[in-house]
């Protein structure tokens, strides 16, 4: 496979992840929005936190109120990790390897940004977003299932799952760093209804609720739901679960050397953290370095497969 | 509202569907039947489900616009086929096998003995003066001695019936991916009119060019790597190299996806480490091939490329310098070509044509600006040209300096009136004017499309039927009336 063609696989897996993410991030906050009370509702600015677009944001933007961050993160072509950017980037990449692709997963993808772009005006409105960030859900999961159930497992597959679950665990850590800062820290005042609804938010963000209350526990306490999204590995969008899928696609793999010593840094990392007894810094600091983790893994894997970074002298 | 037939009149053109106002030709009588009993809001409704259907499907081409830079823009399309009978398909199906088979044995005289200008039937300046001829070519003997190995010629067809070649495209052809698309969509548009008309099916292309190309292949190995090499995603035709590879289970590569080693083979850069490629479909132009052999400044291209050539050590398809016969000037020598190589008349006529290097040719044409269409010698998409009468004075004048500052490089032909089918124009049915670009595939054997792309001047009145200018296409479908 070539190596360019690994790069956009790579991205386009990571760009469909990145549009169902935001999208569940937006959606469930509106939920949590309607379940709080009038004047302590942990605000919107978290969702620009959480995609690390602070700046981005301000650039655009004074008022960090709902109606301007929707719109920066649903419809706001400029914002380059908006719903409709990173659909647009799929799509773009998806282009690129049309004949590695499944032609069914290009027409989904060609759809799903179709319905993004042309309903963004309904989206941004009270009434229609739900439905709008539902349709985006539901198309990010139909293209990941559809890459699941017909493409073939070479390498363009595994560069699609690498991808794909490198977004995921990304994202998982960002969403607990930034919805637990704004938490109250301590397990003493875990049982006030408040705490407990933002950490069912932060399941329901992971679409891991159910299975939480099924497999856990029924009580939401912050230390065994940390335990969960970071170490259960049967929850498909745990960080440890992400790190174990990423590094079984590298092993199917050509020299894979680096990017593996990566991965299994990753999982003991992980695997010798209690995250369960972390007060509210050291996981903050746990998760930093987790991030810089999933940085170095991308290098990893960029300089051990993707194809040398164009330069002005190469071209010229 | 029912379809209104009764208003639609061809006037002085051909119309292939249409014998005269409100009468149907033989072989368009059930399709015509349809219309008479369809509504024309479920005409209307039809066109439409077929648009969102080649938007979904995500069926584009690329054009250049001002304001918005490149952009994707969905391939218009219309839902009514364009029908042609088999039999005469036949006729049109061994012209073009001719022609091409005597265009290669051209390309290949001219990179060799050039018996032909020797025997005083091509004139020297013609070759001298040609753009496309590349010296780089000379004496190189590509496999099976075929340079043209896809080959796209445009027919029209005239008011009084007869089918003309009007140009032949042996650089990169493209619109082949269309034709097949358009029959997807039209199964899905016009069930019930496969089961009256059964059309002869064309998805054996993919197939075809798949073996042409492998035959190419230097090494005698059970799969040889295919690869198609593409400008990249914003070239007009990017949809058409996808699905080509796509369809071939070929890579689609880009200049910088290859290299060239000292041992004079290319390779591509692939996850697990370099990997031969010994046959490539390339859809760039000689002239950004590799820049070591042609223009310096492409970065489209590969470096060394031509050298591999020329060593035997990859397949190209074309071969490069194979556009010398695309040149405009050539084309009016075709039908002298056709005698001289295989002693035989032409299959197909070419369009009279006029060749400004001659004194004689030039003063008529000179004298009848206002009647004639003028075409430069090597520019495609319908570039560059003067439509005698519908330009301007001035136009003329300006046309008529050019011809006289370098007349070989122009040819002139006489306005045709090129024939219309009836097209979807809102809710009703209007005349609009096609051209046919069948492809013909040459290796071991020649084989023609059956059909070939139809493609149609959306614009009321109009002539140009190319995509970049308000063109569009239609499914064409070959048909057995005799049984």
């Amino acid at each position: 496979m070539l190596s360019r063609v690994a790069e956009n696989i790579y991205w386009l897996a990571r760009y469909v992840e990145r549009a169902e993410n935001t999208a569940r991030l937006v959606r469930v906050s509106s939920h949590l929005e309607l379940d709080t009370p009038r004047g302590i509702a942990p605000g919107w600015l978290p969702l620009v936190e959480i995609a690390g677009l602070h700046d981005e944001f301000f650039a655009v933007e004074r008022e960090p109120n709902e109606r301007n961050i929707v719109r920066f993160l649903i419809g706001d072509a400029n914002n380059p990790g908006s719903i409709i950017s990173s659909l647009a980037m799929a799509r773009e990449n998806c282009r690129t390897v049309r004949e590695v692709v499944p032609r069914s997963a290009w027409e989904r993808i060609n759809e799903l940004f179709l319905f993004a772009k042309e309903n963004t005006q309904s989206g941004l409105t009270k009434g229609g977003r739900d439905a709008y960030l539902e349709g985006i859900i539901a198309g990010s999961q139909g293209i990941t299932g559809l890459l699941g159930s017909v493409m073939y497992r070479d390498a363009a597959w595994h560069f699609a799952r690498i991808g794909r679950n490198l977004e995921r665990a990304d994202m998982t850590t960002r969403i607990i760093d930034v919805r637990s800062a704004d938490l109250f820290p301590d397990d003493l005042l875990e049982s006030r209804s408040l705490d407990t609804l933002q950490w069912i938010s932060v399941l329901r963000s992971l679409s891991g609720y159910q299975a939480y209350r099924r497999h856990v526990a029924i009580r939401v306490s912050r230390s065994e739901v940390l335990v969960f999204l970071f170490h259960d590995s049967n929850f498909p969008r745990s960080v440890l679960h992400c790190v174990d899928a990423v590094d079984e696609s590298l092993g199917e793999l050509e020299d894979k050397g680096l990017p593996m010593r990566r991965t299994h840094g990753m999982q003991r990392h992980l695997r010798r953290t209690k995250v369960g007894e972390l007060d509210q810094s050291s996981l903050h600091e746990f998760i930093d370095e987790l991030q810089v983790d999933v940085m170095k893994l991308h290098a990893a894997i960029a300089e051990a497969y993707f194809p040398p970074p164009v330069t002005l002298e190469a071209s010229a | 509202m029912p379809i209104e037939l009764k208003e639609y009149d061809p006037g002085a053109f051909f119309d292939e569907m249409m014998a005269a106002k409100n009468r149907a030709r033989p072989l368009a009588k059930q399709l015509i039947g349809l219309f008479r009993k369809m509504d024309n809001g479920e005409l209307a409704g039809r066109q439409a489900a077929a648009e969102l259907a080649i938007k979904e499907m995500g069926v584009t081409f690329t054009v250049y616009n001002e304001d918005e830079g490149m952009i994707d823009r969905t391939w218009p399309f219309d839902i009514i086929p364009r029908i042609i009978d088999h039999a005469e398909w036949e006729k049109i199906e061994a012209g073009l096998t001719q022609r091409v088979r005597a265009l290669n044995l051209f390309i290949d005289d001219l990179y060799h003995e050039q018996k032909i200008v020797k025997d005083g039937v091509l004139p020297a300046e013609v070759l001298k003066d040609s753009k496309n001829f590349r010296p780089q070519c000379v004496g190189v003997k590509p496999p099976l001695g075929v340079w043209a190995h896809i080959c796209g010629s445009d027919l029209v067809r005239d008011a009084d019936g007869t089918v003309y070649v009007l140009e032949d495209n042996l650089r990169v052809p493209s619109g082949v991916s269309y034709m097949l698309e358009n029959r997807l969509i039209t199964k899905r548009v016009f069930p019930e009119l496969f089961e009256s008309y059964a059309p002869l099916p064309v998805d054996d292309y993919p197939t075809q060019l798949y073996e042409t190309l492998v035959a190419l292949s230097p090494r005698a190995i059970r799969r040889p790597t295919l690869a198609v090499l593409t400008p990249g995603i914003y070239n007009s035709a990017y949809f058409e190299h996808a699905y080509l590879a796509m369809e071939m289970g070929a890579e689609l590569v880009e200049g910088r996806d290859l290299y060239v080693e000292k041992d004079d083979c290319v390779y591509m850069r692939t996850v697990s480490g370099p990997r031969r490629v010994d046959v490539i479909y390339r859809r760039i132009d000689d002239e950004f091939m590799d820049p070591e052999a042609f223009r310096k400044d492409s970065i489209l291209g590969v470096p060394g490329l031509m050298r591999a050539w020329q060593a035997g050590k990859v397949g190209l398809a074309n071969a490069p310098g194979a556009g010398v016969a695309d040149d405009k000037v050539v084309y009016a020598f075709v039908p002298e070509i056709i005698r001289y190589y295989l002693d035989e008349e032409p299959g197909i006529p070419n369009v009279p044509t006029y060749r400004c290097m001659y004194e004689e040719e030039r003063e008529y044409v000179l004298a009848h600006l206002d009647e004639l269409v003028i075409k430069p010698a090597n520019e495609s998409g319908g570039y560059g040209m003067l439509i005698g009468p519908r330009a301007t004075k001035a136009e003329r004048q300006q046309f008529a300096q050019l011809i006289k500052r370098n007349p070989r490089n122009y040819i002139a032909q006489p306005t045709l009136g090129i024939s219309t089918v009836p097209t979807v124009v809102g809710h009703n049915l209007e005349p609009r004017h096609v051209d046919l670009r069948p492809f013909i595939l040459s290796g071991k054997k020649i084989s023609v499309t059956t059909g070939g792309l139809t493609r149609v001047a959306l614009r009321k009145g109009s002539l140009v039927v190319n995509s970049s200018q308000g063109g569009g296409s239609k499914d064409t479908w070959i048909v057995d009336t005799a049984g």
